[in-house]
């Protein structure tokens, strides 16, 4: 079973994004659960948003205290949140930054994608309120290979409320864009 | 042979009960819709409005008056449906009662979430709980699918003749509710055979008249109406059982009837649990028995009726079971283990201990299970809050 862990800010799409990419795994034949950690549900604020992916039907109800893979949408998160809190060895950590992965001090494998570029750039949301939670699965695909690029293209196309094309264009531009200092395989 | 067209796909618990009332063809659908009402009924009013279930949606002023309104559109004889969730459904427990003593096969769906103070909208059964004497039967379910079957299940036990009594079908808050996971649609075909037309023998029709929720003294029979339900939800124990495994057999499902055993056949020690708790509880199982712990798992589906013999039944070779609640009862234990220990009183002596876990939304970790399989183990028997702060 691989755990994904969101960390993003109210409004930037996390929510989306983990059930993007369960939609995305559970059409590639595999078992998904995608749910959310709902604080004090307002603009701004920290969440966390979870997804599992299984071979086998999925019972384990609780929220991801050991993930394979952390995705950060917002830089802000790492100063107010422990994001790489048990995390696996050799765990990975992807985060939405115009950064080279090595200016991160973070002790896991590290893979940075300007998804805020990206998606400014084909029109999602402002720079000030970017939609980024499809460029960061364009880069999830990549940078884990759990998912093809294809299953995220598709899940995105059925899932996004809008703008599909501009969203699909963003997958595909932060798949091929995603810096990661080495090749990384999940565990 | 007739084409099946089911469809698998990817839903929280509130779409997959929405869904599972357009299965069961609803006709009507009262609702209040603020906090802490769910999507579930947004959901339906949006199948409504565009034309995807024919049914009549009415919006009111408060829980009671949605139950109001479910009672009189039932008592015409059109099948009803309402949800909702933790304050909503304690204000509408005085028409719980008159539901059930009309003998209305109503089914409800109930998004268990705490009761304030301090206000709470996380997961926890003691709204329901608290419901335990109004004459309703308590599902509980541990997916999206169960919770999308056991409407239409649900109707089918409701309106048999040999039971007559409302139904409420539970999902924890989030865990469920607000949780994406694979759900199959089920054929509207198949469904239609399996659960055929309300045609309720006692209804308002003004060809034919007849006075209900009239008066009745101490001398008349108000006291065989009441143990008439009693004896209802008896008969519903074998009906629960017969309708369960049809519906197994046309969907290919593998419901449990009242209870569902994981694991139990060889086991020496049993978890006892009800909702989602039960299904992280599955998944510790696995793995205490690859650490050659011999555990397994009773999972509670109906709490009532509670399912007194099959405990007798799944208990007489254990040497202990704990019981893990996501309520409690203030000055007692977890409800769930008042229900057990009854059941085994004069009969089985073991050891049962009493977990309180969950309460208002608290996680329940994979840790939390392996202490109190733990204690499980030592045999010892008391009542346990697990992953409780010391706050004073």
């Amino acid at each position: 079973m691989y755990e994904i862990r969101f960390h993003g800010r109210g409004g930037q799409g996390a929510v989306t994004a983990s059930r993007i990419l369960a939609a995305a795994a559970f059409a590639e034949g595999k078992y998904v659960v995608s749910f959310p950690f709902f604080g004090t549900e307002r603009r701004g604020a920290p969440v966390t948003a979870f997804t599992r992916i299984d071979d086998s039907e999925i019972y384990l109800k609780s929220q991801i205290y050991n993930p394979d893979i952390v995705v950060v949408l917002d830089t802000y998160v790492l100063r107010t949140s422990n994001v790489t809190e048990g995390l696996k060895d050799n765990g990975i950590v992807i985060i939405n930054s115009p950064k080279d992965p090595s200016e991160f001090n973070i002790d896991a494998n590290v893979a940075t994608v300007d998804a805020v570029s990206i998606a400014v750039k084909h029109g999602l949301g402002s720079r000030a309120n970017p939609v980024i939670n499809t460029s960061m699965l364009g880069a999830f695909a990549k940078v884990t290979g759990l998912v093809s690029l294809e299953s995220v293209l598709e899940a995105t196309r059925t899932n996004v409320p809008g703008k599909i094309k501009e969203n699909m264009d963003a997958v595909r531009e932060a798949y091929d864009s995603v810096k990661m200092l080495k090749k990384m395989e999940v565990r | 042979m007739k084409s099946v067209t089911e469809f698998k796909t990817i839903m929280t618990g509130n779409d997959a009960v929405a869904y599972g009332a357009k299965l069961a063809r609803v006709k009507f659908i009262s609702a209040y819709p603020i906090t802490p009402q769910t999507t579930i009924v947004e959901k339906l009013a949006s199948m409504i409005a565009n034309d995807e279930l024919d049914a009549k949606y009415v919006e009111v002023e408060s829980e009671h008056s949605a139950l109001a309104a479910v009672f009189a559109s039932e008592l015409t004889g059109v099948r009803s449906y309402t949800a909702t969730s933790s304050h909503g459904l304690l204000y509408m427990h005085e028409m719980l009662h008159w539901v059930s003593g009309q003998r209305l096969p109503i089914v409800m769906s109930v998004v268990n979430r705490a009761i304030g103070p301090p206000w709470n909208i996380w997961a926890d059964q003691s709204d329901t709980i608290n419901q335990r004497d109004t004459g309703w039967m308590q599902v509980y379910s541990e997916s999206n699918q169960e919770a999308m079957d056991t409407i239409i299940m649900g109707y089918k036990i409701a309106e048999n003749s040999e039971v007559m009594l409302p139904l409420m079908s539970m999902e924890d808050a989030f865990i469920l509710s607000h949780t994406s996971e694979p759900v199959t649609l089920r054929d509207q075909d198949l469904i239609n055979e399996y659960l055929p037309d309300l045609d309720l023998k006692f209804r308002i029709d003004i060809g034919n008249p007849m006075g209900y929720g009239s008066y009745d003294t101490p001398d008349g029979t108000f006291m065989e109406l009441k143990k008439d339900m009693v004896d209802s939800m008896k008969k519903a124990v074998r009906v629960i059982k017969d309708e369960t495994e049809k519906f197994n057999q046309m969907f290919d499902t593998n419901y449990g009837g009242l209870v569902e055993r994981y694991r139990m056949d060889d086991a020496d020690y049993a978890l006892i649990a009800m909702g989602t708790v039960a299904s992280t509880a599955r998944f510790v199982v696995d793995k205490l028995r690859e650490k050659g712990l011999n555990i397994g798992l009773i999972r509670i589906r109906y709490f009532r009726p509670f399912p007194y013999d099959d405990i007798l039944e799944d208990l007489k070779n254990i040497k202990a079971a704990g019981v893990i609640d996501r309520s409690v009862s203030f000055g007692y234990a977890g409800a769930t283990y008042s229900e057990i220990v009854s059941a085994l009183y004069g009969k089985i002596n073991i050891p049962v201990s009493s977990f309180i876990v969950g309460i208002g939304g608290r996680d329940v970790r994979i840790e939390d299970i392996e202490k109190i399989a733990d204690t499980v183990r030592n045999e010892s028997s008391g009542v346990y809050w697990i992953n409780v702060k010391k706050v004073i």
